[in-house]
């Protein structure tokens, strides 16, 4: 099921050797293998370092594919963002949102054979739906749950998901053609796709949209007064209800368009859900819960780390690095660097 | 209830003589915009039962958190027998005889009503996880002691019958008395409770009195948040006024009852 | 020990003494005793999360990690350092100790989803060490050349030898946690469980007692993990990954949180399960087990062992009305 690596693609695409060769990506894996998300820019930086290209080149590779990768992280910590401030929850299957909507895509645009402008929004459109399923019947019945059976609920919810995903197109990773064809261009001495900035560029609209939307739509300012305080939005008629929804649709959404504009660039897998989650709730966290300019900036300060880690240092602890700066601000400042601490304190974590 | 057990002018006194065992000095709490406490400077003496009223949002709750160690004043300082005790977590405070109860019930409600009170005699007993898990005799014998002195605890209080049900279970008049029982159980010096007769009846209430009185006069000093003034009126021998998180006004019950300043806060524009 | 327990006690002695005898006379289910084995291990593991779950009322999404901490420790001081195995094994032990309270100390100040993602995050972080430092771990080809543990000069390696040592840890553990439950640290564990704010008030160290129930918790995970390698013979990073952290959550969930003995009927259940009847279902393996967690903690939060005394265990949230405190 699914568009596979095939050799007759598309020019544009990573050729699949290469990923192969490059990323270690091979067919059975393990169970439970969670492996860390290459992004692939045109040069791998083992090769960058090995002196294929010049040091300012490397540097302009690794901030590129750091920013693509960061908008991936701003993207998915919003989805958080939006979840946490209508409903004050960590949504554990955010990450699974972004899977399913590179998976989706491959499925309409690849086996059924869409073309790319209807497939990618069937995508979005179908893991929406997946965000609505899950906080209408799995939340919804949930109400008296304590904190940490909402917790386990989020978690089966998001292994249901890669369960599913896994039975429905194995452990292969699978990968888009790129949203235009088209050779790496180069920027000082640095190979930069054109899907790189179909990221950035799709990853701007949607905050812009955001933005538009919380800000100018009666919709979005009832979102807002919700994450405030419920029960004063409730007597305002607001129905509070329906803004949950919508906020899991909404993140459910987002997600699927940070999977589907990434795949064509990194591959997308059954598994990979949990660390894009893991890492976009600590650009989440470190941008501070809630706040939406926080989780831009946190999420490309994320990229970017772990792609100058990934080229300098290591490229196996670059998953690591996220992590660390997770822990790091849950533990020292877990207001984020733009939350203030007493709002840290009052909301219910 | 009995008016003439309320010591006259001399007895109070010659209490306030000694050294207080609660002494507030300039305590400010500020959150956010909002200022809760503001330069709240009191004393308690040792012996006595203190009421703190004022008008809803007066930042008596809040007060109660600084004592007690849950929220740490942003300014001014909080002595307990003469030793500041500001910044010390709550669980040392309480080790030092300060306990208290809540204004909404925080029951162990899954938990026996003898397994409540007998997690309040945790400061006055000692065995950790090595004593406990390999089941020292030492740990034993303290078992039986803390399960003992609960029993009597729950004697005193009337609730003896209920030891065994789940504190949950039980209707909230008693569990207003069992959260009393169980700070007692801390042994403390003062006891804070916070709007205890909330939800209580007129019986429930005068047992509630009585049981306040007893625990005085057994020589611990208590400090009561409560917004039923015959209650107030009938058991304290002092009472401190707060208004928008400052002391408006001390004194006894009959002063405070007809203070002008008092009177408007409650019933004026306030 | 409550009575009921008490004698639930003697019937698993007695189960697990006569289960061996009983199953290697029918080939079907000859096997069974390595299945075991395995059970044990992984028991002592959830014992110790279903302290820290059930009675304290904390998450942990790392358990993976120390039984990893463990695992690794014995296998790298044995295979690269030559060390006695069960020095090897009280050092693993002591590394998730240290481990635990470093991790545990900045960690348990978060509450709910906080904490449980920074559990997530120190087990991913720690599995991918145990991927990346190939040099010791053998990475993800795997520690090979593990040698067996031996008891004065003589090794261990018969499975019926192994259940009879797991199981017995098992059984002492067991012992101990409901000693600890049954006790002052107990009713304050679930006192920090039910109203932390409450228990702070009445002189319970809440923070002290959840970093050392979490270490308690990260030691036995780690002792399991030293048991897995010596049986094993070798590791594979992939056994210490976070699905398996989510496993162990399973595993004490579906027995029912606040139960020891739930702990492990449940993961006496999924292994089984796993291993036997489920082989069929590869694929579906990670599908199923979401269904089962989503079922446990929507349907039946109190777990299987509700199921067993309705008097015990409230529907809402796990809770335990239960009958008199006992004498002793």
């Amino acid at each position: 099921m699914g568009a596979r690596c095939r050799r007759d693609a598309l020019p544009g695409l990573v050729p699949c050797a290469a990923a192969r060769a490059l990323g270690n990506v091979h067919g059975a894996l393990p169970l439970g293998t969670s492996r860390a998300s290459g992004v692939f820019t045109g040069v791998p930086p083992e090769e960058a370092r090995r002196g294929g290209l010049k040091l300012e080149a490397a540097f302009l590779q690794y901030t590129f594919s750091g920013l693509t990768i960061g908008a991936i992280y701003a993207l998915v910590a919003l989805g958080y963002n939006i979840i946490y401030n209508v409903t004050e929850v960590i949504n554990f299957a955010q990450g699974e949102f972004v899977m399913l909507g590179g998976l989706f895509a491959v499925f309409f645009a690849g086996s059924l054979g869409f073309p790319l402008w209807l497939g990618f929004p069937a995508a979005v459109a179908v893991v929406a739906l997946v965000g609505l399923a899950m906080e209408r019947f799995v939340l919804r019945n949930a109400r008296n749950a304590t904190v940490l059976s909402f917790i386990i609920i989020t978690i089966a919810f998001s292994i249901l998901l890669k369960g599913t995903a896994m039975f429905a197109w194995g452990k292969d990773p699978y990968t888009l053609p790129a949203f235009t064809s088209g050779k790496p261009f180069f920027v000082g001495g640095a190979a930069i796709q054109p899907q790189a900035l179909w990221v950035l560029g799709i990853g701007g609209l949607v905050v812009a949209g955001l933005s538009l939307f919380f800000h100018r739509s009666m919709y979005g300012k009832a979102m807002l007064a919700c994450a405030d305080n419920p029960a004063a939005a409730r007597m305002m008629g607001i129905p509070v209800k329906r803004m949950v929804l919508l906020s899991f649709v909404l993140s459910a959404a987002i997600g699927a368009v940070a999977g589907g504009v990434i795949t064509p660039i990194s591959l997308m897998e059954y598994d990979r859900g949990a660390l894009l989650g893991l890492k976009g709730f600590g650009a989440a966290v470190l941008g501070g819960l809630g706040q939406f300019p926080g989780a831009l900036v946190a999420g490309l300060f994320l990229g970017l780390t772990e792609s100058f880690c990934a080229g300098y240092l290591s490229s196996g602890y670059k998953d690591a690095v996220a992590l660390i700066l997770l822990l790091m601000a849950l533990f020292f400042k877990p207001e984020g660097l733009f939350g203030s601490r007493e709002a840290a304190s009052l909301k219910r974590f | 209830m009995n008016r003439s057990s309320i010591p006259d002018g001399e007895v109070l006194n010659s209490m306030e003589d000694s050294d207080p065992i609660l002494t507030l000095e300039g305590v400010g709490m500020t959150f956010g915009g909002v200022t809760a406490l503001r330069d709240v400077a009191h004393e308690v003496p040792a012996g006595i039962i203190q009421a703190v009223i004022g008008p809803n949002g007066a930042g008596k709750t809040t007060l109660f958190h600084c004592i007690s160690g849950m929220l740490q004043p942003t300014s001014g300082r909080v002595l307990f027998q003469g030793r500041p005790i500001t910044g010390l977590p709550p669980h040392r405070i309480a080790c030092r005889g300060v306990s208290r109860t809540f204004q909404h019930v925080a029951l162990f409600k899954a938990m026996t009503v003898l397994e409540n009170v007998m997690v309040g005699r945790h400061p006055r007993s000692r065995s950790g996880f090595w004593a406990a898990g390999l089941r020292l005799p030492g740990m034993r014998r303290e078992e039986k002691r803390i399960r003992e002195k609960a029993s009597e605890i729950l004697d005193l209080v009337g609730l003896a019958d209920a030891a065994p049900l789940a504190a949950g279970t039980l209707p909230l008049g008693k569990q207003k008395i069992l959260e009393v029982a169980r700070a007692l159980a801390t042994d403390p010096r003062l006891l804070l409770l916070d709007e205890p007769a909330g939800g209580l009846n007129m019986n429930e209430t005068e047992e509630l009195g009585e049981l306040i009185r007893r625990i005085c006069s057994d020589g611990t000093t208590v400090m009561l948040v409560e917004h039923d003034m015959n209650l107030v009126m009938e058991i304290s021998h002092r009472v401190l006024v707060l208004h928008y998180g400052e002391r408006l006004a001390s004194g006894s019950p009959g002063e405070i009852k007809d203070h002008p300043d008092v009177v408007e806060a409650y019933l004026g524009g306030g | 020990m409550s009575p009921a327990d008490r004698r639930l006690f003697f019937l698993a002695v007695l189960f697990l003494a006569v289960f061996p005898q009983a199953v290697s006379s029918f080939d079907a289910v000859s096997h069974y005793v390595d299945i075991m084995v395995f059970v044990g291990i992984y028991s002592l593991v959830t014992l110790g999360l279903c302290m820290l779950m059930g009675y304290a009322g904390q998450i942990s999404l790392a358990q993976a990690a120390f039984f990893g901490v463990g695992a690794y420790s014995s296998g790298i001081l044995t295979v690269h350092l030559g060390w006695n195995p069960w020095a090897a094994m009280v050092a693993g032990a002591v590394v998730a100790a240290l481990l635990a309270w470093a991790v545990g100390i900045p960690a348990l100040r978060l509450k709910g989803h906080y904490l449980a993602m920074a559990t997530l995050g120190f087990g991913v972080i720690v599995h991918i060490v145990f991927k990346e430092e190939g040099e010791w771990t053998g990475g993800p080809s795997g520690l090979v050349g593990i040698p067996p543990l031996t008891a004065g000069g003589w090794e261990l390696y018969r499975e019926i030898h192994w259940y009879y040592l797991v199981w017995g840890t098992v059984l002492v553990a067991l012992l101990f946690c409901f000693h600890v439950i049954r006790s002052r640290v107990g009713r304050a564990l679930m006192a920090i469980h039910e109203e932390e704010k409450a228990a702070e008030a009445m002189g319970v160290p809440t923070a002290r007692y959840k970093v050392q129930v979490f270490v308690l918790s990260g030691v036995f995970a780690a002792v399991a993990g030293s048991f897995y390698c010596h049986y094993v013979g070798f590791l594979d990073p992939n056994s210490f990954d976070l699905m398996w952290s989510i496993r162990f959550v399973l595993m004490v969930m579906v027995g029912g949180m606040q139960s020891l003995w739930g702990a492990l009927l449940g993961t006496a259940l999924l292994i089984f399960a796993g291993n036997e009847w489920l082989h069929v279902f590869a694929e579906y393996e990670i599908l199923i087990y979401g269904a089962i967690l989503l079922g446990v903690v929507l349907f039946l939060p109190s777990g299987l062992v509700s199921l067993f005394s309705t008097h015990r265990f409230s529907r809402k949230s796990p809770g335990r009305a239960r009958e008199p405190a006992p004498e002793e």
